[in-house]
């Protein structure tokens, strides 16, 4: 009975990285960026939500439903103003700024809120559970877990049944010939990072509710969003879900056998699935 | 006016200099061949009118009005459409998504949508939700010139739309020209191949390393000429 819930858990946690990780995949399947400060910009977002809560009296779905548009300004922002700039063949420059982003964030969060640990007050959405049957489900998880199918379909649906999603493909494919259909490539991957970043609201909303945080943890998140990627196939988005599946039990199983070795049990799942799946578990037939 | 004009077109990749003084003119309804062998320039040329490779201003005009210093994209989006050499479908999209990416930005009502090019290519209807790639390579050059057809072009530019396709397939993509034609619609066609070019266009042009090295009518120019001005009058 205990490895059942052992594994439930695991997979509502999966939601969480999926979360995090579904923003980063959907910018890499388009543009072949890793933005190695997307785990900062949740945390990023995660402050914002917290703002608007304490300013503004709101509560965090409301917040966050106000910091969303926000933060697709930032990340549209982020993109044409620096991004696009030195996006190329050469994969160093984005890496360099990127980096450089996230250690200034990081040091930029902590000027304005210090290094303490903060929460987003949930109320009483923080203690209840549902059960089911011998497993007891804490709502916040089962929220996150649905968020996560929720987003995965949104952004299924934008990429394949919309305009929009037809010029993404078309533009990760080849930017050039986009260009002779009338695309700009420039204003397309503005508007992915713009949705990249709501995505990285909603990720907040959940990370910063279920548990503590502070201005360091965004680079811990980046690595369980990239492996999350990784382990589902690089550009395909319910490949990202089950990455972040596969990462959330593996660590729910290692902490079951020795509560030391949940974070390393993740890693070891990563690494395990690389090996057998090179390309993961549902790559693109071509590239 | 000649709707479409380039003067004293030069390009250059990094220091090599690919075109030197191109002048052509395209007018209204007008198909206009462009010929030579590999390498003398004509892609480069293509690329050029359709901004991919950026000229310095006052070098192509469409309807007198400068377009060398736009992007791609807003020389797409003034009417300009191009077939680019290899086809270039989207893999990702299906025959039908790369036909709608054609009128992605430029949404001008016309004789052209997706009714009509299929009716032109009807082969194309039956495998609309295929990945273009999947195609033959004449179904796929049929996608790419569909694809460009979709947004109702003032100019359309076939570069090489023959290139490695056997000869009765090329017949067959040649056979939809005078359909074209009949809405209206200005052509370049860009060949190595100089028996189907000849047979559409009105006016010939033929280059050679980067230069116009003849030009006329198809029923002016002998053959001779055709040959010197192609491969050089020492060959
Ligand atoms: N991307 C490029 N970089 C450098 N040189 C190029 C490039 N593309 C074409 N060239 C050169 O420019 C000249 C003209 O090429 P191109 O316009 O492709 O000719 P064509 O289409 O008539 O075969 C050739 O000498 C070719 O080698
Ligand atoms: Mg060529």
């Amino acid at each position: 009975m205990i490895w059942i819930d052992t594994i439930v858990q695991g997979i509502l946690l999966g939601g969480l990285y999926a979360l995090f990780a579904l923003g980063l995949s959907l910018v890499f399947g388009i543009m072949r960026l890793v933005n190695l400060a997307h785990g900062d910009l949740i945390v990023l977002a995660a402050y914002l939500i917290l703002v608007l809560v304490t300013l503004l009296g709101l509560g965090p779905f409301m917040a966050a439903l106000l910091a969303a548009p926000i933060m697709f300004g930032i990340g549209w922002a982020l993109q044409r103003l620096v991004l696009n700039r030195v996006l190329g063949p050469d994969i160093l420059p984005p890496l360099l700024v990127t980096f450089g982003l996230s250690v200034l964030l990081q040091n930029a969060l902590q000027e304005a809120f210090s290094a303490d640990s903060r929460r987003i007050p949930a109320g009483w959405l923080e203690t209840s559970s549902v059960s089911l049957g011998p497993v007891s489900l804490g709502l916040m998880p089962l929220l996150t877990f649905a968020s996560a199918i929720l987003v995965t379909l949104a952004l299924q649906w934008l990429f394949y049944r919309t305009a929009l999603g037809r010029a993404f493909r078309a533009t990760s494919d080849d930017p050039t010939t986009a260009s002779l259909m009338g695309v700009k490539p420039e204003a397309i991957f503005a508007k992915a990072t713009g949705i990249a970043m709501v995505v990285v609201t909603i990720a907040a909303l959940y990370l910063g509710t279920r548990a503590n945080f502070d201005p360091t943890i965004g680079p811990a998140r980046l690595i369980y969003a990239f492996e999350a990627v990784i382990i589902g196939g690089l550009g395909s988005l319910w490949g990202t879900l089950a990455g972040g599946v596969i990462i959330g039990v593996a660590q729910t199983v290692g902490a079951q056998i020795n509560p030391e070795w949940q974070i390393l049990a993740g890693h070891v799942a990563f690494l395990v699935v690389l090996l057998v799946r090179p390309r993961g578990l549902f790559p693109r037939a071509f590239d | 006016m000649a709707l479409l004009e380039t003067r004293d077109l030069t390009a250059f990749y990094g220091d090599f200099q690919a075109l030197f003084g191109v002048d052509l003119t395209l007018q209204e309804g007008e198909t206009v061949a462009v010929i030579g062998a590999n390498g003398a320039g004509k892609t480069t040329l293509m690329r050029s009118v359709s901004g991919l490779i950026r000229q310095t201003p006052g070098m192509v005009r469409l309807d007198g009005r400068e377009i060398g210093a736009l992007p791609a994209d807003e020389i797409m989006a003034q009417g300009v459409a191009m077939v680019p050499e290899g086809r270039k479908l989207f893999p990702s999209l299906s025959v039908e998504e790369n036909l709608l990416m054609g009128r992605h930005r430029r949404k001008v009502n016309g004789p052209w949508s997706l009714d009509s090019v299929y009716r032109l290519f009807p082969i194309l209807k039956e495998r609309r939700n295929q990945p273009g790639t999947a195609l033959s390579g004449g179904q796929q050059q049929m996608v790419s010139i569909g694809r460009a057809l979709m947004s109702n072009p003032r100019v359309l530019l076939c570069d090489e739309i023959s290139l490695g396709l056997a000869p009765v397939v090329i017949r067959d993509i040649y056979a939809a020209f005078p359909r074209i034609r009949e809405t209206g619609a200005s052509v370049i066609v860009v060949e190595q191949d100089i028996g189907q070019a000849m047979k559409v266009a009105d006016r010939v042009y033929c280059m050679m390393e980067g230069r116009v090295t003849l030009s006329g009518r198809p029923d002016e120019l002998s053959r001779e000429a055709i040959h010197d001005a192609y491969f050089g009058a020492a060959a």
